[in-house]
């Protein structure tokens, strides 16, 4: 049984900034939806309320940077990259300001619908000179994320997720280093957030059925050491699978397409993720499911990477973990 | 550092060199040499308080955009005197404004006058839209309405951290029609911070021609006021003006003054031009030569010769 954690970022910032005098809580009135609401009714001399105005915000970040202090920057993460697009450019990653930018609610895990839903963060920033991109996938990672971000030198972008999650692994994030999660001969599964606990379900299923499953889970998208996956790639006999809580076009699937074919590597790939589209309001089950970023969806796309039937069913997934749109820890859902 | 010139002789050689750099160039910003140069040799000549210069006279070459594996990155703020606690700094908002900006480095002692020869050549950091590496420059203002919100962002941090150092903006009043101005006042007054000061050119020219015809954006004054700002009006080429205005008490806000200005100040030929003022580059040759007596008999100086 996964042991399920329950609001880690908010002890896990807490203690990172009190122990970082020039970490700043930067907050864009989302500060209970971020779970940033304790540190600023505690700590009001280094929390700043710089309303809903993102565009102002990430350029008083670039000063703030300029004089030195770290500020955190926490919103949803689509608010981080849509409206102030060019004052992050031009105010902080030009410059490389250590301006640490908290993005919650990556990709669909938002019943808020398209406004809400950051699905091409990661191609946004991935094109983005000097940016670093982090991602968690469990509480492990989310009670990791601050220390992770603050060791970079210049701004980083991180994909926060928030609430109840799982514990999947017992080590913190170290940055640059993804985590082997099974070493099959198969296939290549590499999953990044919410999508890796959907793969290691399927892997589960996979194995039974005879599929020998090689799975990568990454946390640090940006910059990205094509070496050690390649090594993986060459370790598998029938191919590469990507899934991602992204669209499929700039992500990870994306990354691993260009790793392979800069290297030459004529094995078959294939991309899960949002196909060319905007999602809508849901569950994140329901969302799941209804764009094909679940484990069934994965354990089809195995299906078809290895032209063979493995009538895997909904029923062998087990352990199927389903949230409620309301969850008890944020009423409104956002 | 100690003022050699008085600030009327500093705006009469920001005028003569833009002057003489347009007329050389077949063009330039003579308009906003017109509009500015009192402003910014004010605040160079008088009010900034700046250490002496860290960088060469003699601006270097381009020398690569900030990244992790460029160790020989740098500003240009360092014409503007070190980055110590008890300096200002200022940020120049329209980058447009560099040639001007340049010009008044020169006249106030700051960059060697063989500087502005390197402005807008390949290779060269004193760019024609001021860059964070180009002299004078301290952050990327190239796009409107950065400039405010970046040095409320320095000047909260350099009030917690007890320094002394004010933080100018030198702004352009076409970035009134950005709502990240809007965002940066109301910023600063919801959290007091009154260690910002700005003086907007209020010149009533944008890139298409005038603001009214482009983007009629009101009365300025009461607009920003309601956002939370102290404002003052002046006129933007009376010294005596500007010097009083900066003096005006703003506990908990931004001192913001609206320096009217004429986009043809000193350079009344340039009238024919209006409302395309942006970026004045000559017709013909007959214009050229026209302005150029025109311009040079209007400023009290000879000709220039271009013919080689």
């Amino acid at each position: 049984m996964v042991e399920m954690v329950s609001r880690p970022y908010e002890r896990a910032f807490e203690k990172h900034a009190l122990a970082n005098p020039d970490v700043l809580c930067i907050s864009a009135d989302l500060t209970s939806s971020c779970e940033i609401d304790k540190f600023r009714d505690n700590y009001p001399d280094q929390f700043l309320s710089m309303g809903m105005a993102e565009q102002n915000m990430m350029s008083f970040c670039g000063g703030l940077g300029l004089a030195g202090y770290r500020p955190f920057v926490h919103t949803f993460g689509v608010f981080t990259y849509r409206r102030p697009y060019d004052q992050l450019m031009a105010s902080i990653a030009y410059p490389r300001r250590k301006v640490r930018i908290m993005g919650f609610l990556p990709g669909i895990t938002t019943p808020g619908g398209m406004t809400h839903q950051a699905i091409e963060d990661i191609s946004v920033m991935r094109s983005m000179p000097n940016m670093t991109i982090l991602e968690t996938g469990d509480a492990t990672e989310v009670e990791s994320i601050c220390e992770a971000a603050d060791s970079i030198d210049g701004p980083v972008y991180c994909r926060v997720l928030r609430g109840s999650m799982p514990r999947l692994f017992d080590t913190p994030i170290v940055v640059g280093q993804m985590r082997e999660l099974s070493l099959g001969s198969d296939v290549l599964i590499v999953t990044a957030g919410i999508t890796t606990e959907e793969a290691l379900r399927a892997t589960k299923a996979l194995e039974t059925s005879g599929v020998s499953v090689r799975h990568l889970h990454l946390n640090t998208i940006k910059p990205f050491n094509a070496g050690a996956i390649l090594d993986h790639i060459n370790s598998v006999k029938g191919g590469v699978i990507t899934l991602e809580n992204h669209v499929t076009e700039g992500g990870i699937g994306s990354l691993v397409a260009e790793i392979m074919a800069d290297n030459g590597v004529g094995k078959k790939l294939k991309r899960l993720g949002l196909n060319d589209t905007y999602a809508h309001g849901g569950s994140r089950a329901y969302l799941m499911r209804y764009y094909g970023l679940d484990a069934l969806a994965l354990t089809q796309g195995v299906e078809g990477l290895l032209g063979q039937k493995l009538d895997i069913t909904e029923q062998d997934l087990a352990e199927a973990r389903v949230d409620a749109v309301h969850s008890l820890a944020k009423a409104e859902g956002l | 550092m100690k003022n050699e010139k008085s600030t009327e002789d500093v705006a009469l050689g920001i005028r003569r060199r833009v002057f003489e750099h347009a007329i050389r160039n077949n063009g330039g910003y003579l308009s906003q040499a017109c509009s500015a140069a009192e402003q910014l040799a004010w605040l160079y000549n008088e009010e900034l308080n700046l250490g002496e210069p860290t960088l060469p006279m003699i601006p270097k070459l381009f020398e690569g955009v900030p990244h992790a594996d460029n160790p020989n990155y740098h500003t240009g703020a360092g014409y503007n005197g070190p980055f110590l606690p008890e300096f200002d700094r200022l940020f120049i908002a329209p980058a447009h404004y560099a040639l001007v900006a340049y010009a008044t480095l020169i006249e106030t002692g700051r960059m060697a006058a063989e500087g502005l020869e390197m402005f807008n050549k390949d290779g060269s950091s004193v760019e024609m839209i001021g860059a964070e590496h180009s002299p004078g420059m301290e952050v990327h203002n190239g796009t409107l309405g950065i400039g405010l919100s970046t040095a409320a962002g320095l000047a909260w941090a350099r009030k917690k951290r007890g320094e002394k150092g004010r933080v100018w903006v030198y702004m352009s009043d076409g970035e009134v029609q950005e709502g990240q101005t809007w965002e940066a006042i109301q910023c600063c007054a919801h959290h007091r911070i009154d260690n910002v000061k700005a003086i907007m050119d209020v010149n009533k020219q944008q890139c298409d021609g005038a603001m009214d015809s482009v983007m009629e954006v009101g009365d300025i004054k009461t607009k920003m006021e309601n956002f939370g700002a102290i404002v003052v009006e002046v006129d933007a080429h009376n010294l005596n003006d500007m010097r009083e205005a900066a003096k005006t008490k703003h506990d908990g806000k931004p001192l913001i003054i609206l320096a009217h200005s004429n986009p043809f100040h000193s350079m009344p030929i340039l009238e024919e031009r209006f409302p395309r003022l942006h970026y004045v580059r000559f017709k013909s040759e007959e214009e050229r030569a026209r302005m150029n007596l025109s311009i040079a008999d209007a400023l009290g100086v000879d000709p220039i010769d271009y013919a080689h």
